[in-house]
């Protein structure tokens, strides 16, 4: 089997992806998926979009050398994947100018997002405003409490924020509802998945919207170095933005990748938010993979500091890459993470989300475990300012 | 013969159309279930569609989720639901139980193991509300060889070759989802269930029973006159949402409100009509 050639025509990925969706959705999913085939190798479509991501995400992001903690942690070099510099302020905008782009030529007038942490949601919005969509986002109520700047935000974007009330009231629960209304209002309406989870053809497209960041990293690295790097880190949630840096590099056997889920207070806790480190495969909002799922087969709440991780399930990409052994899936806890995001913050001047705060712990693991010469590159998949809050929450100090 | 197949085949040759009411397993209290399946008997159902609860039932309505919230407060499993039936089955023995549900409970526990229980618990049929036809080939042949009925949803956007596929793979009876939307959900137009289901019959001489916003005896009628059977499941479950604390009153509640539709729908029968 060759890769790249995943997922095969059912949208599988070895045992993983497929289609486990309500009848409903099957022949909208069907004809997604016919345009989607059609569009990106039309070169009307991909000049639009390459224009969109020059000139209104701002791409390409830098690949920065982090020289300063590269020498706090002594080991290998340290690059920074700056898709925090990205309009809206991470790797969410990739993806969303591009489905937006998608909708418009299926002649959809809304869309519909769902929302964890807000930065899908922030970045679907800001699409929306721009084409003169119609744009609903779905949010849990406990995230809409958590993250109320975001939620201001879209709402100045034009877009309206549906509070989920039902089941743990997060991120999972806010993709049943986004889900839901899919399902109701199909013929003038289109999802806007956030990450490379849901049904065929989500996965593969939300992959490919955002594989941009991969291939740059190959080519910067190439002009910066004269060769590719030898370890790739990246933090897991549902995995678009480790998907986005892993995709084009899966063939390059010699570069090793690391996958960093969260760990919340420990896996040993059992309070984490780590399907691929502690879950099993299932099969969860339409496709088959690891889910974190109890002896009966009840999806379970997660934890994690970070909403943008704070999920049960994961990318079915993911759950193959781990089976067949080319991307390492790891773990740090809130703890690790929260250290690496003021170390960041204060050894090179750049806030780091809480989400690649895990990567950045992680790198900090590996760094000192390889040479000087090597070069390890860290998705900086987005910017903190959001979390500034929480963070602030959780060390007890008062911003009012 | 299967125990849904005689069933449906005897109504036909009366001329009746099917009533079957759905209700979650576990709602208000695992304790009640068979009471209130005991009770939708009473009442004139003639399958019962148990719903198996799930923590995210991304195909259901606010009713049903509500009823799985219940349901999960008091940790109902598929092994719960496999046993009420088996309850049931000691004193019902003529009518027909589908498990309706999502696919992870089911995978977790293992298909074999959960079929070989559900058969010796006398389940008649399963309906799995997120296997899509194209991922089932190996579900399909699996469920059969119990002898249990596989019933498949079919929708207002179900394409001709997508309901081919999907009555190659179905037995018992089809699920026709009335409406484009979730459980519970409010309209329902007569005219496109009507063209839809004629659009099916072409395909299979499965009976087509029909759900997804009928509510009452009027809406019942309406559908009835078209369909082989009418699925009636939030109109009922908002009852028990309603009275979930004061449980004892329910069986005589449901009994009466599926009453009203038996006799709704039995006032279409031809010999009425004329």
């Amino acid at each position: 089997m060759i890769y790249e050639n995943l997922p095969d025509a059912r949208g599988h990925f070895g045992p993983y992806g497929g289609r486990f969706v309500a009848e409903t959705l099957m022949e909208p999913l069907r004809e997604l998926e016919v345009a989607y085939n059609q569009l990106k190798v039309d070169p009307a479509f991909r000049a639009e979009l390459d224009k969109d991501l020059a000139l209104y995400v701002g791409r390409p992001s830098p690949l920065y050398p982090a020289e300063r903690l590269t020498k706090k942690w002594g080991g290998a070099q340290i690059f920074l994947k700056r898709e925090d510099l990205n309009h809206t302020g991470a790797h969410k905008i990739n993806n969303t100018v591009g489905q937006a782009l998608l909708a418009k030529h299926l002649g959809k007038t809304r869309i519909i997002a769902e929302t964890g942490a807000g930065q899908h949601g922030v970045a679907s919005a800001t699409i929306a405003a721009r084409l003169g969509l119609k744009c609903v986002v779905y949010m849990g109520a406990d995230d809409v409490e958590r993250q109320s700047p975001n939620v201001y935000r879209m709402k100045l974007l034009g877009a309206e924020v549906i509070p989920v009330q039902s089941g743990t009231k997060t991120l999972k629960d806010a993709l049943n509802e986004a889900l839901r209304d899919w399902v109701t209002n199909v013929d003038d309406t289109f999802y806007v998945i956030g990450t490379v989870a849901g049904p065929h053809p989500y996965p593969m497209l939300v992959r490919d919207f955002n594989a941009v960041v991969g291939r740059e990293v190959i080519s910067q690295s190439q002009d910066m170095l004269g060769r590719l790097p030898d370890a790739l880190v990246a933090c897991v949630g549902g995995g678009s933005n480790a998907i986005g840096l892993f995709h084009p590099f899966i063939p390059y056997d010699g570069v090793a990748m690391y996958g960093v889920e969260a760990g919340g207070d420990g896996i040993e806790t059992g309070r984490h938010a780590a399907p691929l480190s502690a879950g099993k495969p299932g099969v969860l909002h339409g496709n088959r993979t690891y889910v974190m799922a109890d002896d009966n087969g009840q999806i379970i709440g997660t934890h994690s500091i970070s909403a943008g991780l704070d999920y049960p399930g994961v990318g079915p990409e993911h759950s193959w890459l781990k089976d067949i052994g080319r991307v390492n899936y790891v773990s740090v806890t809130d703890t690790e993470a929260l250290a690496a995001f003021h170390e960041c913050t204060r050894t090179e001047g750049i806030i780091p989300a809480l989400e690649p705060s895990h990567a950045m712990a992680y790198a900090k693991k590996l760094a000192p475990m390889m040479s000087k010469d090597q070069i390890i590159v860290v998705n900086m998949s987005g910017r903190g300012d959001k979390d500034i809050f929480t963070i602030a929450k959780h060390e007890g100090i008062s911003l009012l | 013969m299967s125990r849904i197949e005689s069933t449906l085949a005897a109504l036909k040759a009366e001329g009746r159309t099917a009533l079957i009411p759905y209700i979650t397993a576990g709602d208000p209290h695992p304790s009640h279930t068979v009471g209130l399946m005991h009770a939708l008997v009473d009442g004139g159902a003639d399958i019962i569609e148990l719903g198996v609860p799930f923590s995210d039932p991304m195909a259901d309505g606010p009713t049903i989720q509500l009823a799985c919230e219940r349901a999960l407060l008091h940790n109902t499993s598929l092994w719960n639901c496999c046993a009420m039936v088996a309850e049931f089955r000691k004193t019902n023995r003529h009518t027909p139980v589908v498990l309706m549900g999502y696919l992870n409970p089911i995978e977790t526990r293992g298909l074999e193991a959960f079929c070989t229980l559900a058969t010796s618990s006398g389940v008649d049929g399963v309906l799995i509300v997120d296997l899509a036809v194209e991922e089932a080939p190996e579900f399909a042949p699996k469920v059969r060889s119990f002898g249990l009925d596989l019933i498949f949803l079919l929708a207002p956007t179900s394409s001709d070759a997508r309901i081919e596929a999907i009555v190659r793979q179905a037995s018992g009876y089809l699920y026709y989802v009335s409406l484009k939307g979730v459980t519970g959900a409010a309209s329902l137009d007569i005219d496109s269930v009507s063209a839809k289901l004629e659009q099916i019959r072409r395909h299979t001489r499965l009976p087509v029973a029909v759900g997804f916003g009928i509510r009452d005896a009027a809406s019942a009628a309406l559908v009835g006159a078209v369909a082989d059977g009418v699925v009636v499941g939030s109109a009922l479950v908002s009852q028990i949402e309603k009275f979930q604390a004061t449980p004892d009153v329910l069986p005589g509640l449901l009994k009466s409100q599926l009453a009203e539709m038996r006799a709704a729908l039995d006032a279409t029968l031809p010999a009425a009509v004329a």
